[in-house]
């Protein structure tokens, strides 16, 4: 599920459940028009409520991140445990996504 | 490897299955009283499998995955994801991070394998093209010293 907040520029988006294959897929499309209608400079996932997710979470991620890009935008992610930390480090994602607390 | 304890699972090849696979492996593994990372090691390479076979395996189009999981008495789990898909040409590329046949508006990191591989102690893949795809993920589960399962009667 998503869950969404506009703070002056930048999108905060919070993501809870497992954000597996399934998850990425259904959520990706509410995830663009949201980005497209609010039009961010900089998109932050906080992902304190996310309970599992594997690689097509990181998938969702790089995905946005290569459209906020294209906007001329950022993208950060923060409040990941440390399993989710694993998996997003594993990935590289890092070096294109920043990272917060 | 000898089980004490082994089960066998079909469901078809749909995306709301991996959650299924994911759980139905974690509660077999239960008796085995395993760490919360353990359980989780195991339930995000599972996941990966699964994902594989019904992304890549049967291409989102139908078809069955098969589970099949077992331990030892001195707590080595093993699970094979089973497809009767299209098959991996080249495995050693297929596993290769960030590679990926993957293409159009699914966005696939092609990190599936590596993540399989830190989170298992060993992923082993069997697959001829055209006949499907077998991936093995095995893990030795620390039992405590108390804790020594039964032999199978």
């Amino acid at each position: 599920m998503l869950l969404y907040e506009k703070k002056r520029d930048a999108l905060i988006v919070r993501l809870t459940g497992e954000l597996d294959h399934r998850a990425a897929e259904s959520i990706r499309d509410e995830l663009d028009g949201l980005i497209a209608g609010t039009n961010p400079r900089r998109l932050v996932f906080d992902l304190s409520g996310l309970q599992f997710m594997d690689s097509s979470g990181v998938g969702l991620i790089i995905g946005r991140y290569k459209r906020m890009k294209r906007r001329g935008g950022s993208v950060a992610v923060s409040k990941c445990d440390a399993r989710i930390d694993k998996v997003l480090r594993m990935s590289g994602l890092y070096q294109i996504v920043e990272r917060l607390a | 490897m000898t089980f004490v304890n082994e089960m066998r699972l079909d469901f078809d090849a749909l995306p709301e299955n991996e959650a299924f696979a994911r759980l139905a492996v974690s509660g077999f593994m239960l008796p085995l009283d395993p760490t919360m990372e353990e359980l989780a090691d195991v339930k995000t390479a599972v996941s990966e499998a699964v994902t594989n076979a019904i992304v890549h395996g049967y291409s989102g189009g139908p078809g069955t995955v098969r589970l099949c999981a077992g331990y030892s008495r001195n707590g080595d789990f093993q699970v094979d994801v089973i497809d009767h898909g299209r098959g991996i040409e080249d495995i050693r590329q297929a596993m290769q991070p960030f590679f990926t046949t993957a293409s159009g508006p699914e966005e696939r990191t092609g990190m599936g394998f590596t993540v399989m591989e830190s989170f298992m102690d060993d992923v082993d893949v069997r697959s001829k093209p055209g006949q499907g795809t077998t991936v093995r993920l095995t893990k030795r589960i620390r039992l405590r010293e108390d804790q020594m399962l039964p032999r199978r009667a």
